[in-house]
């Protein structure tokens, strides 16, 4: 999937989007302690890319993703899809909004109700939003297993007598029932096999190009997240840390955290004389949530952290070059 | 092989009995693993590769398993090894990583003891100096301040110190061989890279280790050498640099260029392998490859013996001339590429 060359308009805006999640309060504390999953995250989607999402688990990527789509209410700031805010909308104002927004998720076994027939599930959605008769709704369930590589034969089966890789076809024929722009597809082919994971990537690659689909891509897997994205978000503690062009930033990151990520991926040695990169491995694990460090979230374990990593908090800025880092000290101007 | 090798399986043959009969997961497969070697194991879902080696250990312990072949472990056979003389060559000369550390521990036990205990089943000292031990081991594996961290559960440990706390059980008896069974696919990536740390210097130490996973990467980064299971057969097997560099077999092509790379040339579509992993139980009579193969022929319907081409113990699994793999490779790659998989997922 290429960039596309004109500059094209902004689909999803998000705007210091926070999302908080109060712990219980244990017997010895007044204060009620908060998990910060997702802090302060501002980004832009644009029509026809794919946005990829990376970080470790726990770092709130899964959680931006159902803010993105309002699946779950946002403790703060606001996020427009195509133009609307949909951060305040009631259920009902939603509604007919909701259509336009899908949702890909990761264990298609989870996502899928076992006690009903493949061709329901697809069909679900169009029920919900009136889509038409039943003959109607009978027709372009067809057509949406002939879209996604599923056979006629298949309507009537039960989830658990499809493979993993034909389950998440089954979700991805769901997903585009209701002709969305956007499709936020979280971790969509990290429970299958990489033959499979191919014909899955090769899949959402043709839908995009067929139905002018945006994309919002979240993934762990460094690899899959360059193959599918325009551009990236790398996500550390609940903030962006480094948002760039794909090439750009597999090449030269920004932030410390984006260049020890990438130094981690053990890469294929095939011979071909693709240039190594020099390895840089963290010290320790994510920090808790619920105790972030002060200053930058990442100073505890950056090799080149300084004094004033403690103190201010990065924010997310442009350098000279275009990418948007949220580091006091970044590797590329 | 110049060495006496430390393990060496010829002919294993592990069937499930079910209610649809017999099942062959593992069907006449020989490896063999070098002292202080580390052979890689690569395959998809049912590939048998987990199989193997729990029967190796001879943990299949149902009644309705059959276990046939020969584990030679320093000049043993393992298969019939008394089972009390068996529990001694568990742990204490070959240990073993699962993928989820959570089951490997019992949640009920500090992980101290847990370590201690495995001590003091295979060698004779004390309490005390068991656990002084254990707290020397937790620190080996890098876990911090390991003398107050081996009084915690195994809940309190994030799933890398899990896994740090199971290979310093491990580690604890000083094992010949390491058997590790996906240690790091339910890791992150920089806590793999730790983990994968930790394993060479096990290595540089003189175990031998056997590392299953379905992740090429991790194998081009550690192995020394390679084994490539296909429907519980091996594909393909050879040195690490020869496998890599000039895979053999039309599996290991699929697997090496349908994943997509941190670095080098990005497609729009990945080539992709045809069709779906064969489930165990419904192998074809030829080769088991032979029905998602792109250069598949008549010879197919024979089955393939792994053959050595004379070149560094590189040995495949295939009917295909010797000679011109490489560019049998690039044409199979760009047939991989065009043609539109959607439909080949073939339907049951």
């Amino acid at each position: 999937m290429t960039a596309r060359t004109t500059p094209s308009e902004v689909l999803l805006r998000a705007s210091d989007v926070t999302k908080h999640f109060p712990l219980r309060a244990d017997r010895f504390s007044r204060h009620r302690r908060v998990l910060r999953a997702v802090d302060g995250v501002s980004l832009e989607v644009r029509s026809g890319e794919t946005l990829g999402i990376v970080g470790e688990s726990g770092c709130g990527k899964s959680t931006l993703g159902r803010c993105l789509v309002r699946l779950t209410e946002l403790t703060g700031g606001r996020v427009e899809f195509d133009g609307q805010d949909i951060s305040t909308l009631s259920t009902r104002r939603l509604r007919p909004v909701r259509p336009g927004m899908q949702l890909v998720f990761q264990d298609p076994q989870a996502s899928l109700n076992p006690r009903r027939r493949a061709g329901d599930i697809v069909a679900e959605p169009l029920l919900v939003h009136r889509y038409g008769d039943a003959a109607a709704v009978r027709r372009r369930v067809a057509e949406l297993f002939d879209v996604v590589g599923l056979a006629a034969a298949h309507l009537d089966r039960y989830p658990h007598e499809f493979s993993g890789g034909q389950r998440q076809r089954i979700g991805i024929a769901r997903a585009l029932a209701t002709n969305p722009k956007l499709i936020v597809a979280d971790e969509p082919v990290s429970a299958l096999d990489v033959s499979i994971q191919a014909q899955v990537l090769n899949l959402f690659a043709d839908l995009q190009e067929e139905f002018a689909l945006t994309y919002v891509f979240i993934a762990h897997d460094l690899g899959v997240v360059r193959h599918v994205s325009d551009r990236i978000a790398v996500m550390y503690l609940g903030e962006i840390v480094e948002l760039g062009e794909t090439e750009a930033l597999y090449k030269e990151p920004a932030h410390p955290y984006t260049q020890a990520l990438l130094s981690a991926v053990p890469d294929i040695d095939d011979g071909a004389d693709a240039p190594r990169r020099e390895r840089i491995v963290l010290t320790g694990e994510v920090p808790n949530p619920v105790d972030k460090p002060t200053g930058c979230p990442f100073r505890t374990r950056c090799p080149y952290a300084r004094e004033r990593c403690a103190l201010e908090r990065p924010q997310l800025t442009v350098t000279a070059s275009g990418r948007r880092t949220a580091c006091h000290f970044p590797l590329i101007d | 092989m110049p060495d006496q090798p430390l393990l060496d399986v010829r002919d294993l043959r592990v069937s499930f009995r079910t209610r649809q009969g017999s099942v062959t997961v593992v069907d006449g497969l020989s490896f063999s693993v070098a002292p202080g070697e580390i052979l890689g194991v690569v395959g998809e879902s049912g590939s048998g590769k987990s199989v193997s080696m729990l029967a190796v250990l001879r943990l299949l312990t149902s009644p309705n398993v059959t276990v046939e072949g020969e584990v030679r472990f320093r000049g043993r056979d393992l298969l019939t090894l008394p089972d009390k003389e068996m529990r001694a060559v568990r742990g204490r000369e070959i240990a073993m990583v699962f993928q989820d550390p959570m089951t490997a521990l019992t949640p009920v036990y500090t992980v101290g003891w847990q370590i201690a205990e495995q001590i003091r089943a295979h060698e004779k000292v004390s309490r005390k100096e068991a656990h002084a031990r254990a707290v020397g081991l937790l620190s080996d594996v890098g876990i911090p301040d390991a003398a107050s961290r081996a009084n915690a559960y195994p809940h309190e440990f994030s799933g890398g110190m899990r896994q740090r706390a199971v290979i310093a059980m491990a580690l604890s008896c000083g094992p010949a061989l390491l058997i590790a069974d996906e240690p790091t696919t339910a890791l992150d990536v920089t806590v793999q890279a730790q983990i994968l740390d930790l394993m060479r210097e096990l290595n540089a130490q003189g175990s031998a280790v056997v590392l299953i996973t379905h992740d090429m990467g991790v194998i081009s980064q550690i192995a020394d050498r390679v084994l490539v299971m296909y429907g519980g057969r091996a594909a393909e097997e050879g040195p690490r640099r020869a496998v890599f560099h000039g895979p053999r077999h039309p599996y290991t092509w699929g697997l090496l260029d349908s994943v997509p790379r941190v670095g080098g040339p990005r497609l729009r579509r990945l080539p992709t392998i045809a069709g779906m992993p064969v489930a165990p139980g419904n192998l074809p009579d030829g080769c088991a490859f032979a029905p998602r193969c792109r250069l598949r022929h008549d010879r197919c319907e024979e089955r393939p013996a792994l053959r050595d081409f004379g070149d560094n113990a590189h040995r495949d699994a295939c009917w295909l001339p010797d000679d011109d793999r490489a560019s049998l490779r690039l044409s199979s790659r760009a047939a991989a590429t065009d043609v539109p998989d959607m439909e080949r997922e073939a339907t049951p």
